[in-house]
């Protein structure tokens, strides 16, 4: 289970940034793993094609909270175009790698954020 | 609280097994003097585990874990009585140790009735006479569930077997030395038990095999334990066997200090909100609380639970290697998402009504951020 959990992750996992909704997002990416269960919803606030603000949501393990706490870190202050560069690689690395077991299952951050994005281009008629 | 992952070897334990690694470290085989030696304290230690459960020393078989001895029961059996028929029923609550031995025997041209649980956790025994066939050679139930804490209806199983003059193996594992075990109370013919279970040491179990149950025996060789289970005996793990058999004995009536105990993790952890009993209040093992939380997860929890200090564990899929959810909830009936926020306290001989005040102090603080990370949560 915690097999393997970098200090890092673990320091995530216990005091996770950005936690929460933001009532008047720009953007929501919704995304979870039907196989296991876990949820996770990242929220975002656009201004000036920059990620003024990014929170999240998630149900899941250490790995899924951790990767969502990362993320809001990693995408913040980032051009849209930038913060869709992000890979789950990019995440898992960030926090000094994750289990083997957890890197499919719990690293969903990125694809979160990215939802997030399109979802804020389709709203805005970007896309 | 995870003592039904495995207890500490109690320090009596440790003393009695000591001399037997250095000092007299004969093997039972032997004539000579270190040799009688040490077969005499191995057949003492025999003489303990045989009176735990109500059994004859000449019934007691040691094996190298509760593993080997389910396999043991129930390989040994199949292949025995292969002639008489190929037809076993065991229940979807097993332990691995005895699902995946009935999987494999699947492969083998074996048929095999899994049978469902009512929503508590308890088989049916009027299912297991049902699922009797002309066929039938062995019915596997075991005696409680280490996860749930259900204890089954094993005596009227045993019944139903008697009557229909089919062997009964239970696993006994779980539920040695928390709760009384007798053999002929319970009609059965092979009951296993490990010793790390009931703070003996690991890498020894034991299986009981009534007199006239014939067995096939997984391992060759020099005709050990009554030619069933070849190998050199593993002398300091079977004293230490015996004594934690003997203490378990003395002990039992600790049982109800612990099952005080139970009730007051689970009645103090109840008060979270949306918290519900995983299993049933009755017929319970005194040692096990199995609560789910709606919206939250279980390995976050543990980790949680970690940092202050607490071992637990889960049924979630997150914290099990195949990342599947505890098959002994999802066939109590919960969705994928309810198996998730499962959480298992199994308490010991060390436990304190400190500790369990402890628990119900620190919890609810952490369902409830976890509840405000969830997405599932209102």
């Amino acid at each position: 289970m915690t097999d393997g959990y970098s200090e890092k992750v673990m320091e995530h996992f216990a005091n996770p940034r950005n936690v929460g909704e933001i009532k008047d997002a720009d953007g929501i990416g919704k995304v979870g793993n039907p196989v296991c269960g876990d949820l996770m919803w990242i929220y975002i606030k656009v201004k000036d094609n920059r990620l003024e603000d990014v929170k999240f949501k998630t149900f899941g393990c250490g790995a899924a909270i951790a990767t969502s706490s990362m993320i809001t870190e990693m995408a913040k202050g980032k051009t849209l175009e930038e913060a869709l560069e992000i890979t789950r690689k990019d995440v898992a690395e960030a926090l000094d790698g994750l289990p083997p077991v957890k890197m499919h299952c719990s690293n969903l951050a990125a694809d979160g954020l990215h939802a997030a994005i399109k979802d804020y281009l389709e709203r805005s008629g970007k896309k | 609280m995870d003592h039904s992952s495995t207890t500490p070897v109690d320090a009596a334990v440790t003393e009695a097994m000591l001399p037997y690694f250095s000092e007299k470290f004969g093997n039972p085989s032997s004539l000579y003097t270190i040799g009688r030696e040490a077969r005499r304290a191995m057949e003492e230690a025999r003489g303990n585990v045989a009176d735990l459960i109500g059994a004859k020393k000449e019934e007691i078989i040691f094996t190298g874990s509760g593993t080997e001895s389910d396999n043991l029961a129930i390989k040994g059996l199949a292949y025995r009585n292969r002639k008489n028929g190929d037809h076993i029923i065991t229940s979807s609550i097993e332990h691995h140790a005895v699902l995946y031995t009935c999987k494999y025997l699947e492969t083998r041209g074996f048929k095999v009735t899994y049978l469902p649980v009512r929503k508590e956790g308890f088989v049916n025994p009027a299912d297991v006479e049902a699922a009797i066939t002309s066929k039938t050679t062995l019915i596997s139930i075991m005696h409680a569930n280490p996860e749930i804490g259900t204890i089954q209806p094993v005596e009227d199983i045993g019944k139903i077997a008697k009557e229909k003059n089919i062997p009964f193996h239970t696993d006994a594992i779980p539920a040695a030395g928390k709760i009384p075990i007798n053999v002929d109370a319970m009609g059965v013919s092979l009951l296993s038990l490990s010793a790390h279970k009931m703070y003996g040491p690991k890498g020894v179990g034991a299986l009981y095999i009534r007199k006239g149950t014939g067995l096939e025996p997984l391992l060759h060789g020099g005709g050990h334990e009554r030619d069933i289970r070849s190998g050199t005996e593993n002398v300091p793990g079977i004293v230490g066997f015996g004594k934690a058999a003997q203490l378990a004995m003395e002990r039992m009536p600790e049982a109800l200090r612990i099952t005080k105990l139970r009730d007051s993790l689970i009645k103090g952890l109840l008060e979270i909100k949306d918290s519900y009993l995983n299993g049933s209040t009755e017929k319970r093992l005194p040692d096990n609380v199995n609560i789910r939380f709606s919206y939250v997860e279980g390995e976050s929890m543990i980790l949680n639970l970690d940092m202050k200090g607490v071992a637990a564990s889960t049924g979630s899929a997150c914290s099990s290697k195949s990342l599947e959810p505890s098959h002994v909830l999802i066939a109590t009936g919960l969705r994928h998402e309810e198996a998730h926020g499962s959480l298992r306290f199994t308490l010991g001989r060390g436990n304190t009504q400190d500790d369990v005040d402890y628990v119900i102090s620190v919890l609810p603080e952490i369902v409830n951020k976890l509840r405000m990370m969830s997405p599932l949560a209102r």
